[in-house]
Formats: C-alpha cells, structure tokens, sequence
C-alpha cells in the first residue's frame, strides 16, 4: 500500500485577520489550531501528532511551547522540520508518514506570523560571516536583489518580458477580488503592474509578495479516523522533496529544485501534468511562480512568459487556474510563509469550497508546491499531489 | 552614508576568511581552492563541498569574469544604503567558477550579460577594501 493511502487532510482553516496588532504569535497558532480542527470536527484533546517550523514561538523554536500552550497532553509523535516558508507541506506529507507507521491518528500542523504589525521573524539565527558574503550585503544586496537577479538572467536567456511577469500578478489580483478577506481587493491590468514603483529592477513592487499578519492550519488523519467524521476528505496522492545547494558558490538562478521534487511527486502519484485541474504555486514574487510552472513541466524551459499570457493562470476556466485566494502576491503571505496557505487554497478547491467566481469545475487532482530558503544561495522544494475523494 | 550602519552589514574578519581580506588590501583576489580536487570555492569553507576535503589553499585568481546578471536596487533596503538608491548590483561569474555579488565601479554605457569583467578594490566607507568590478580597457578588449 502506498504510504499516502493511510492517511488524508481532513480540516483546513486560513485565519481571517491580515492586521492581527492585539494578538500574540501564540494566541493566532492557536486560533487557527482550533479552526482546522473544528472544519474536522475534532478538538485538541483529539490530538497526537504535532507538526510546525521555527514560526512557532518559544522555547527552542519548535513545537514544545505550542504543545503547551495548547494543552495537547496525548502527544505521540512530534516534528519540526524547518524548510522556511515551504514547511507545512514537508509536514502533511511527514504525517501522513507517521499515520501510516502507526505513530499517531491526528495529526495537527499549523503556521503563523505577524511581521506586518509584530516584530520580524528572527530567522536562522545571527549572521555568520558567509552569510554577509553570500548575499553581497556589504555591497547593498539582499533578499529581494537575488530575486530581481534571477528575473534578469531569465528575460536574458529566454526573453521573457516584465509584461509576462505582470500576467501572474494580474491573475492573483482576479482571484483575491472574489476573496472578501485578501488584503488586496482590487484588480490590477498588465500596465499597472508595470507602472507600480521599481524595487529592484527588473522587479517592481507589484511583482513582490504581501507582507501581511496571520496563520493556517490543518489537520491530516488515519482513514479510520476521517470514517468516523463527517467531513469530505482530501486524498495525499504523491509527494516529492528536494534542495538545492551553494556547490561552492556555483548558483544558477534560472532554475529551481522543483527539477527534482516536481518528478517524485508526479512519480508516487502516477499522474502527469496533463493530470492536474488547479495549482497552487508558492508566490515569493512572480519571477518563482514562473521559474516553478517550468520547473514542474507545465512547460518547456524558458518559455514560462508565453505560457502565463493570455489568462492560462485565471480561474475558472484558463487552461491552468493557479493561487485562486489571490495567493501571497494579493491574499496572505502570512509570517513571510506562503506554505500553509497554498495547502487550505489546494483544499477547498477539490472540495469544491472556493470562493463563487473561482471554484475550478470538476476540479479532482490539484499541486501544492512550496520554495523554501532563498533562491540566491541554498532552497529546498516541496511538492504535493493531492486528489478529491471519491 | 551611514559608516556604524554599513560596518555592521561587512562580514567578520575571521581566522579563516583573513586571507581573502588580505588578498583585497593588496590588490589581489585571492580564492580558496582544495588541495585535492583542485577546485575553487567562495565563500570560505571549513571542507571542500566537492570532495570533503579540509585541505585547502589561498590562491590569488584571474579576477576576470562576465556579468552573469544585473539589477538595480529601489527600495531602501538598508539603512546603510538609504541615501544611495538607486544602485545596480551585479552578479559576476568569475573565470574560475564561483560567483560573486558586487557593484560596478564604473558605469558602462552599454551594459549587457556576458560582458566581460575585472575585479577592482575600492575602500568601503569604514576603510575596509572590497572587490568590486570595472568594464573598462576589457570592453574594447572583448
Ligand atoms: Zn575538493
């Protein structure tokens, strides 16, 4: 039996706040561990396994402040895998591993954040001196510069456009303005994007992601468990992980260890990308939705700008409807992390749970793919594959 | 600019990385290159990501390469740099491998990827001399 086929998502939530300024990074963990749990019809005495990164705030970065905090005294298995901003979906795949060994039932995962009126998240920790080297920090540069050197190469080597960019973020303002809580309501066209201020040219700042408070949750069970409740499941197909490393400072940015997590989850769930109805695709800024989309195969290498025009992205009915909340480019992004908010998205689409507007028909098969790190020095990738229930 | 700000964005001066500092002040960019399989690395590690070995050389390089990319940083990013916006970075791949963010310490009139660079040094606000790169004398040499 295929590991996945032990367990299925059986609650999602997305936090309605994206200004959350009176609530701790506790109090909104714990608030959107509550709606997951409830969309299930669970509760935390329910709870055995617990899955979250170093969003969660407390003693050692992981999960034993917030298995505190929450009560959650039946604790049978515990994990804290940390692959910024990708985490929760490295975790749903990890539960649904534990599920299938036997070393726990519910599995709990939940991420949040607050940087838009909170502090910053600390991240790994303090700089060491590589870190400053790597980066060119001294020289001015930093996280949005790698980006904006990734989109130029690309435009270099393939000639996509910054129009062809302005196509992703037009489409995920199309969705969010059937979303009554994204924090972008309002439609953009082409121009507009093109036109909003450069940030690192050839980025501008419509190319960029939000910067918004908030969290989501959700909760992965046993077959048995999901039986006993009263709530359509989604069904785990494939899943596939992968990083990319420095290779003593040989980074090519044109690409993304999608090469390789993409192919493994499309393996394990014996479909291909003809297969997939809806997608959700991590949106750090539109230069890593387009280098994914080819990464993954919905296209030839280099030819993601063509691919994006003409509506391709927009729900319901371009031929590949993408981050229908509107996605981190015009949603959420909450904590600076894209992860959990691309799991509930992919869920309410199969479950026929989208917003009136952008519910894709017939939508059985959906992606769930994750960036996590920095595209400039070191990412990991992770890609999920999940399905409708029959 | 900002000197206290911008202090704080230079790496360390470390035991193991001093020779690269020491490479710039002399004019020379220097690498690290393993012993045992030859190859380059930046920036400094402890082990070669290549073969594992601890065994490693300074070696002062070509300090040519190309502009592998560029971009120009807008927003004010750093409270260092917030006076300088706007500046262009490069991403430079040396001739030995390794790539290396900088800034260009001319502008060319004409800039474009694969255009041939070599590394410069220039003191940094607090003193420290770092490599940057010049399109000069190469240009019409290419
Ligand atoms: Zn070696």
């Amino acid at each position: 039996m295929n590991a996945n086929d032990a367990a299925v998502i059986i609650g999602a939530y997305e936090h309605p706040g994206r200004e959350l300024p009176d609530k701790s990074l506790a109090q909104i963990h714990a608030e959107v561990a509550i709606g997951a749990l409830a969309d299930a019809g669970l509760t935390l005495d329910d709870v055995d396994g617990f899955f979250l990164g170093h969003d969660a705030p407390g003693y050692g970065g992981g999960w034993v402040s917030m298995a505190e905090y929450l009560g959650l005294r039946s604790l049978t298995y515990m994990d804290s895998t940390e692959s910024g901003g990708a985490s929760p979906i490295y975790h749903v795949s990890h539960a649904a591993a534990a599920i299938a060994a036997g070393k726990c039932n519910v599995a709990l995962i939940t991420l949040a954040g607050k940087p838009r009126t909170g502090i910053q998240p600390g991240g790994g920790g303090p700089l060491r001196p590589e870190d400053s080297f790597e980066m060119g920090m001294f020289t001015g540069a930093g996280l949005v510069s790698t980006y904006a050197l990734a989109a130029q190469r690309h435009m270099y080597e393939y000639g996509t456009t910054s129009e062809q960019l302005a196509e992703i973020k037009v489409a995920a303002t199309i969705h969010a303005s059937h979303n009554p809580n994204a924090f972008l309501q309002k439609v953009m066209t082409v121009e507009d994007v093109v036109n909003s201020p450069l940030v690192a040219d050839p980025l501008h700042r419509a190319d960029c992601c939000l910067v918004t408070d908030g969290g989501g949750a959700v909760v992965v069970v046993s077959r048995e468990v999901a039986r006993s409740l009263n709530r359509q499941p989604v069904k785990i197909l494939g899943q596939g992980e992968a990083a990319k490393l420095t290779d003593g400072g040989r980074v090519d940015l044109t690409y993304t260890s999608a090469v390789q997590s993409g192919p493994r989850a499309f393996e394990q769930a014996g479909v291909t990308v003809n297969d997939i109805d809806y997608v959700s695709i991590y949106d750090s800024f539109t230069i890593t939705v387009l280098e994914i989309l080819e990464d993954l195969g919905f296209c030839e290498k280099g030819e993601g700008g063509r691919f994006v025009m003409d509506g391709t992205l927009v729900a319901p009915h371009g031929r590949l409807p993408f981050n229908t909340d509107g996605g981190g480019l015009s949603n959420n992004h909450p904590g600076h992390r894209g992860g959990i908010t691309k799991i509930i998205e992919a869920v309410r689409q199969l479950r026929g749970e989208a917003n009136q507007g952008v519910q894709v028909p017939d939508c059985e098969i959906a992606l769930v793919h994750g960036n996590g790190g920095d595209l400039g020095t070191r990412m990991r990738s992770a890609t999920m594959i999940l399905g409708r229930d029959a | 600019m900002d000197v206290a700000a911008y202090e704080k964005l230079l790496p360390d001066i470390t035991p193991r990385n001093k020779p690269f500092w020491d490479g710039c002040a002399a004019g020379e960019l220097r690498l690290q290159r393993c012993t045992d399989c030859g190859r380059h690395r930046f920036p400094d590690a402890p082990v070669c990501p290549q073969c594992l070995s601890s065994s490693a050389s300074w070696e002062a390089v070509s300090g040519t390469g190309t502009i592998w990319s560029w971009c120009t940083m807008h927003q004010r990013y750093f409270a260092a740099f917030a006076d300088e916006v706007p500046y262009r970075l490069v991403y430079v791949r040396l001739t030995e491998g390794p790539l290396v963010i900088s800034v260009l310490a001319d502008e060319p009139d004409e800039l474009r990827l694969d255009l041939p660079v070599r590394v410069v040094f220039r003191p940094s606000p607090g003193g420290r001399v770092i490599p940057q790169f010049s399109t000069g004398d190469l240009v019409t040499a290419a």
